[in-house]
This record gives structure tokens, sequence and C-alpha cells, in this order.
């Protein structure tokens, strides 16, 4: 008697359920956005204005990872993959065995800002020196003009995409496949936070992190791309004319040619407006790059 | 009713072993693929690990001694701790204070542990740097303390188990004879209690070796043979939670990180087997 109740109260449950739910996924358009996390809240800021404009649009945005985002794109369980790096030829392969082949779309500019502690002398590295630093050929301060100081090398961890292109662009100075590793004595923190809060409190510290990331607690480092080029520091303005070297392009891939509202979501991405969040939200506008 | 009732609880108990064996073999399936690209050797005594290098070195020695090294720090910290406070609740505490106590304790056990993380990076690892003089507060000692902090209740409330479940008339028996209460605490009670105290050892040890966030937090993760327990250090599990989020689906680098899972899911299981097998004898 009771459970044939239950049951009663279940299937009336389930009904409510299912016509509650019906119109609104016939009205609404899902966009799934799934990747980096140096993405993450750029896309939910774009994603957020965008759905002002179009309320009938609905954008899920999720972290992970650039791996994990492109990874969703070829199980077709997300619409948009954000990653801060290329993707690589063995996805692209995975990619069409699925029957999918994703369309690339710059969609940001990121500089990388190295940062040491404010009460070190040191103002400015090449990159041949960063290099040499990164990679535990360097290991004292004073053989990069500072005092007599051991230096602790801080990294993001291998999950940031951030890591990757530092590796390739800075420890390997553009070869990708060059043979240059991070020195196991690097340490790798979890978070750009976890970077800020460790170089503003050691004072032999030497990090990196995103420019939007960088805060007063710390010193930003000026670069210079060979020996006896221009030491530059790093800006928005510095970034969008390339005359600072450590720059990086965001990128967003989707699983085959955008259409409707996937289509309409990456113009507006690339449009004057959409630029303007980029700028809003600390990372460099495309321009004219 | 009662029929099906008791079916569903049946299918509930073979439910949760299924799902152990599925997981075991699924990480077996993307483990043991690793082993086309690299030795066993290689893989368990290499001391390089670089997974992004050309060709990757995936050698998880350091890795191994870091969690090693984490894990023993915490057990020599949290034993003695949470012997003594499952002693003290369980045998001196006036009735009135051991309840408040025990809640207490297990409430430890309720703080997530990324919050312990937190907490520890900006609190805990600036003492350890002033302390010791170095130039980073995030060591495996740092990682122990907290890790410490999250095995006193698993510790304590096990063994407080144990040692309330002595049989009343053992420790009249020791008192009649004339024993004082400590001498009765540490020459009846905790003989009797031991395979009860070994048990929530090992299993204070199993929650340390797993955790994750609060490790990756104060560790360091520097992929180095640890020399000393105030070197960073990159844990096992660290290592996967690091990594897994950028790695190509099927890389070397993927089945890597399921390989060092497996390892991980090998070391909890001896030890909860361990744990289980000091519960039971205790039932003989």
């Amino acid at each position: 008697m009771q459970t044939k109740r239950l049951f009663k109260g279940m299937m009336m449950a389930f009904g409510i359920f299912c016509v509650g739910i019906l119109p609104v996924h016939a009205k609404e358009k899902m966009i799934q956005i799934k990747g980096s996390d140096t993405i993450v809240n750029l896309s939910q800021a774009w994603a957020e204005e965008f759905m002002t404009e179009k309320p009938n649009v609905s954008i899920a945005v999720t972290g992970g990872g650039s791996g994990t985002g492109i990874a969703a794109l070829i199980n077709g369980t997300t619409d948009i993959a954000n990653s801060s790096r290329k993707i690589k030829k063995k996805e692209l392969d995975d990619a069409q065995k699925g029957g999918y082949y994703p369309e690339e779309f710059k969609v940001a500019v990121d500089a990388l800002a190295v940062i040491v502690n404010p009460a070190n002398s040191v103002k400015e590295l090449t990159i041949d020196q960063l290099s040499g630093i990164f990679t535990g050929k360097i290991t004292n301060w004073n053989e990069v003009g500072g005092k007599n100081e051991k230096i602790l090398v801080l990294s993001r961890d291998r999950n940031s995409g951030t890591h990757m292109y530092f590796l390739e662009q800075v420890l390997r100075k553009g070869n990708e496949k060059g043979p240059e590793q991070f020195a196991p004595s690097v340490l790798m923190l979890p978070s750009s936070e976890a970077i800020i809060n460790e170089t503003s409190t050691s004072e032999s510290a030497i990090g990196y992190d995103g420019l939007g990331y960088v805060s007063a607690k710390v010193k930003t480092l000026a670069v210079a791309k060979k020996n006896g080029d221009a030491f530059v520091l790093p800006s928005k303005e510095t970034a969008m004319n390339k005359s600072y070297p450590i720059w990086r392009f965001l990128y967003m891939y989707t699983g085959f040619k955008p259409r409707g509202e996937i289509k309409a979501f990456i113009d507006f991405v690339l449009s004057g407006k959409g630029q303007k969040i980029v700028d809003a939200m600390d990372f460099v506008p495309l321009g004219e790059k | 009713m009662e029929f099906f009732i008791e079916k569903a609880i049946l299918l509930n108990g073979f439910a949760c072993i299924l799902f152990v064996i599925l997981i075991f073999f699924f990480l077996a399936k993307d483990g043991l693929a690793l082993f086309k690209f690299v030795t066993i050797q290689d893989f368990l005594f290499g001391t390089l690990w670089n997974p992004l290098a050309e060709p990757p070195q995936f050698g998880i020695l350091p890795l191994f001694l870091g969690s090693l090294i984490v894990t023993l720090g915490a057990t020599i910290i949290s034993v003695p701790l949470g012997m003594a406070c499952a002693i003290f609740i369980g045998e001196i505490a006036p009735r009135w204070m051991r309840e408040t106590l025990k809640a207490g304790v297990e409430l430890l056990a309720a703080i997530p542990s990324i919050v312990i993380g937190f907490i520890g990076m900006t609190m805990l690892g600036p003492v350890v740097k002033n302390l010791f003089h170095l130039p980073t507060g995030l060591t495996a000692l740092t990682g122990a303390l907290a890790l410490a902090f999250m095995a006193i209740p698993t510790i304590v409330s096990i063994m407080e188990d144990a040692i309330s479940s002595v049989p009343r008339i053992y420790k009249e028996g020791s008192l009649a004879l004339g024993a004082t209460h400590w001498q009765t605490i540490y020459r009846v009670i905790i003989p009797a209690a031991s395979s009860g105290i070994v048990a929530a050892v090992m299993l204070g040890i199993g929650r340390v070796i797993g955790e994750t966030m609060a490790v990756m937090m104060l560790t360091g993760n520097a992929s180095v043979i640890p020399k000393t327990i105030l070197a960073p250090v990159r844990t096992m599990t660290a290592t996967i939670a690091a990594e897994m989020g950028e790695t190509v689906r099927g890389s070397e680098h993927y089945f890597a990180l399921f390989a060092l899972g497996l390892v991980l899911f090998v070391i909890t299981f001896f030890i909860n087997l361990v744990a289980d097998a000091a519960l039971h004898r205790k039932q003989k």
C-alpha cells in the first residue's frame, strides 16, 4: 500500500520534472566551453556579456587545463576548447579519427612577466640568463649581477599552459624540441597566486606569471631577447608592439567550422567589444598581431 | 517487501566491490600501457621525472621518496600525539570532557584539505622558513605538519574505540593487584588494545599517503631526491593532480600518470590489508 503511494508520488514528481524541463530545452541553445585555466575567467567574462546580448543562448564555461579541453573536444563533450597552447599533431589525428575537424582561433595575447622580490637588486635579464637560471646552470644571483645568494627558482606546474610556453620559448629559446629542461630543484607551484605569494616573501626567489596576475608585492624584470638588445619591461603596450619578447597567443578550438550560435560567439570574441573585455581582464588584445 | 530490501542491500554491497575492481582494471589498463615505451626498472628506479623532455623520462624514484618522507614525517608527528590524545579521552578524561573532546577531534576531520593547505601556506610556511632559516617555507616538513593534522582525527577515533573496548575486568584486575592507573594503562590496556592501535596507525598512514591538495600547496613540488625533511619534495599524488590537466590523452605521459596511480593504489591496498589483518587478529 505504502509503496504504491510512493511509486505514484515518484511518477508525479517525474512528470512535473519533464514538463518543467522540456520548454526550456526547446528554446535555449547551450554552448559548452572547456579547457585552459588561464582563459577560464576571460571566457566567463565573454560568456556573460554575450548572454546578456542573446538571452536565448546559455554558455557553460569550465576549466581543467588545455589538454582536458582538447580531449573533451575530441570526445564530443564540449563545443569549444580553450587552449593556451597550439593543438598537438597527435590530438589533431585523434580528432580526425573521431570525425572532427578542429578549427583554430587566436582569441587574445598573454604576456608573461618575470618577477623577483622587491628587495632584489637585479633589474634586467636576457633570455639566455633566464634559460640558465631555470635549467639550473646559473644558481647564484651574483652570476647575473646580484648579491651572493642562492637563487630560489619558482615555476608553475606542468598542468599549466604557462609552464609549457615558458619551457619552449624561454628555456629552449624558441626551439620547441630542444634538450633544455627545468632543473629538478625548481619548485613547481600549483597556482599563479602561490608564485606571487612565494616571491613576495622570499628574497632570493625568481618566478614568472601572466601579466594580469602581477601585483605590487613583487618586482617585474625587464627582459632582452639577445645580448645587446634593449631590455624591455612587460606591459600591454610592449606586448602589443612585440618589443617585449615573452608573449603568446591564447586559442579557442571548435570541432567543426563554427555555425549558428557558436559562430556568433566566436565572432563576438574577435569583435572590438570582445577584445575590449580582453583588455579589461588584464590580458592583451590581439591588436595588429 | 523485506525480500526486496534485503536484495537491494545485497546488491549495494556487491556494487561497492564491483566498483573497486572496475577502478583497478581501468587503472591497470592505462597504467600498464606505459611499459610498451618504458621498462619497469626505468620507471621504478629512474631518478629523473621529466615528462616533457625529448625523449621523456619517467623515473618515479624522487616522487616515491617524496611521498615516503612526507608520510613518514606526518606519521612520526601524528602517532604519538594521536595516541596521547586517545589515551586521555579513553582513560583519563572525565565523562563530560570525553564527549566534548571526541566531538572536537572528529570536527577536525571535517576541515577540507584545501583549507588546511591554505592555512599551511600562509601561516605554517613562513614559520618553518624563519625557524630553520630556509630560502623557502615550502618543504616536506611543512607538508608533513599539515598532514599530521589531517591524520590525527582518524588515528584518535579508531584508537580510542580500541582502548575503550578493552574489557573492564582487565583494568579492574590490574588495579586490584596494586598497579597504579599509569601502570595499568601502559602495561595492560595498551597491549590489550594493540591490534586496534596498529590498525589506527595504518589507516592514518593511508589517509596521509593519498592526500593531494594540501601537499601540492605546501611541499614545493620540486622533483629532487630529498636529502633532508627541510627540502622541497614532489609527491606521487601531487604529480598526478598537477599534470593530468595538460597531458595529451593516450600519450606516454598520460599512461605514466596512470601507472603512478597504480603504484599508489597498490600501496594503499597493502596498507589497508595490514590494518585489516591487525583488526582481525584482535577478534580471535
